[in-house]
């Protein structure tokens, strides 16, 4: 469980979170929503404490952070993350980029003379598998697409073995369907290991499809935090403030409304086969 | 066909006018020069014939003198290859240090910036002339000068190549817990390494040109052969070393091209 508690971030003048609040249950696929800037990237960042917040404070399982060196190993081997440029190491090989994610439990003398234990090959290995990339882990990460990149990203965040993954924009740079084949990477791998999620993303329509509940950033605050099914016209409007476009303001009426009846059709099944 | 004069008209007040100062500081500060190094076209063309007397002095140049500098050649290829080694071995631990991205502490590194500039600042032949002075007369002496100044060299260009890293793969194996070493090991050397071995050849050539010289100050090497020959007149010997410079240098040129072709 992570609790987040009026957590702020400033650089100089620019106040980039305001009093955020925020938990996240073990296991959940939370998404982040918001236009650029709104500061989803800074309350990331601040979990793992790859930034320091200016104020608040941020319990992950049970334990609260500090700066310690030996505490914030110990926490970043618990919380995952996957950026938008993926950040392989381009120059290596697919399998010793998702050995990267066992780093905090190797011995830095051996590991940098290239030497592994097997168990954490295998766990690497096995990581490729469930994104698919298996086939792959002697390339050279740079020989690959970005969707597979990005997926070679995701199976180093699951190498962790983490309770929590943090995903920036996992696929703010790839196109309509590589995008759609990553989240789905993604959510599957995490259910399987009972991974919580907490992914930034701005397009509006991959929110709603993959979000088990979502929340709303703008301008630093959070403007709404509740089911993919409350997002209304309004609530976009108060995440997006300024967006006119009516047509996606339709689209995200339709896909909720879609979702709602499906919802719906599904409680009405279960009912009628309860009554049967 | 009527053409278009497309440059934009200098910002400022003074638009096209800001030439006017620019381009006359510019004369005069290289008239000043030419009057303190006596430039001078008559000079060089009365000195014409007297460099078309050295050069036919030298010919033809001696080959049998060839088979002496044997020695001396790779005694040449020696200094510059130690001298490059240790430059790395002593470039090594500070370019970390010295790269504005890695540097625990800004002062650490306008300190060691500071310090590799001033290694570098001293040219190898002072450096020669210091250290023949130290460990006496040889090709030793040559290559700590060569290793000195290299190390200022090379530390300044590990560092710059450093900076000039892509910094995510950096956040993501902070992100991933890992410590400082596995940081540099897996994050920082595999992106440096194709520019670290470029700049390290392209210093091995210029090596190789400089410990050609060293010699004329006692500091191992060919060059002791080439200033004695002229000292004592024998200009066809004089011929066969610069001959056997240009191949080592044309040669050591060719590989190291070569191997940086390979690399990338």
């Amino acid at each position: 469980m992570i609790e987040i508690k009026g957590l702020a971030k400033s650089y100089g003048e620019h106040q980039a979170l305001r009093d955020v609040s925020l938990s996240i249950r073990p296991g959940e696929f939370v998404v982040v929503l918001g236009p650029s800037g709104a500061g989803k990237s800074t309350l990331l960042r601040c979990i793992n404490r790859l930034i320091d917040p200016t104020a608040g404070n941020i319990v992950v399982d049970g334990t609260s952070l500090s700066s310690n060196r030996r505490d914030l190993r110990l926490l970043r081997r618990n919380v995952a993350m996957i950026f938008q440029q993926h950040n392989l190491v381009k120059r290596l090989s697919v399998l010793k980029n998702v050995l990267v994610g066992r780093m905090a439990d190797l011995s830095p003398i051996l590991s940098s003379l290239q030497l592994f234990p097997e168990a954490d090959v295998r766990i690497a290995m096995h990581c490729l598998e469930q994104v698919a990339m298996s086939h792959k882990a002697k390339s050279r990460a740079d020989a690959l697409s970005g969707g597979e990149q990005q997926r070679v990203g995701i199976a180093r965040a699951l190498a962790q073995q983490p309770k929590f993954m943090l995903a920036d924009e996992p696929v703010a740079s790839l196109d309509p369907k590589t995008s759609r084949t990553v989240l789905t990477y993604l959510k599957k791998s995490c259910k399987e290991s009972n991974i919580a999620v907490l992914c930034n993303l701005h397009q509006i329509d991959y929110a709603l499809e993959f979000a088990e509940r979502v929340v709303g950033l703008s301008a630093g605050q959070i403007v709404y935090d509740g089911p993919p099914s409350g997002v209304s016209g309004d609530v976009i409007r108060s995440i997006y403030p300024g967006l006119d476009d009516p047509n996606v303001l339709d689209a995200a009426q339709r896909l909720t409304e879609r979702r709602r009846t499906a919802a719906e059709a599904v409680i009405a099944a279960a009912a009628v086969e309860e009554r049967a | 066909m009527s053409l278009q004069f497309v440059v934009n008209k200098p910002r400022g007040p003074l638009g096209w006018w800001i030439l006017a100062p620019i381009l006359g500081l510019s004369a005069a500060v290289l008239w000043w020069s030419a009057q303190g190094t006596h430039l001078s076209i008559t000079g060089f063309i009365d000195g014409l014939p007297w460099i078309a007397d050295f050069i036919s002095r030298m010919l033809p140049p001696n080959f049998a003198f060839m088979q002496k500098l044997v020695k001396p050649a790779v005694e040449t290829v020696q200094i510059a290859l130690w001298g490059t080694l240790l430059g790395i071995v002593l470039a090594l631990p500070v370019c970390f240090f010295a790269a504005r991205n890695l540097s625990p502490y800004a002062w650490v590194f306008h300190g060691l910036r500071q310090v590799l500039n001033v290694m570098r600042g001293i040219n190898e032949i002072i450096l020669a002339l210091i250290f023949v002075a130290a460990v006496g007369l040889g090709p030793f002496a040559g290559v700590l000068a060569i290793a000195l100044h290299g190390a200022g060299m090379l530390g300044k260009f590990f560092a710059e190549a450093i900076e000039e890293i892509d910094e995510g793969p950096l956040d993501a194996l902070r992100a991933a817990g890992a410590g400082t070493l596995q940081r540099i090991v897996f994050g920082v050397l595999p992106q440096v390494l194709p520019t670290w071995i470029g700049v390290v050849l392209y210093r091995f050539e210029t090596n190789i040109r400089v410990s050609t010289v060293l010699g004329m100050v006692g500091a191992g090497g060919i060059g002791f052969e080439l200033i004695s020959s002229m000292k004592l007149f024998a200009y066809e010997d004089t011929a066969a070393c610069v001959i056997v410079i240009l191949v080592l240098v044309l040669a050591t040129d060719l590989v190291s091209s070569k191997l940086r072709a390979m690399i990338r």
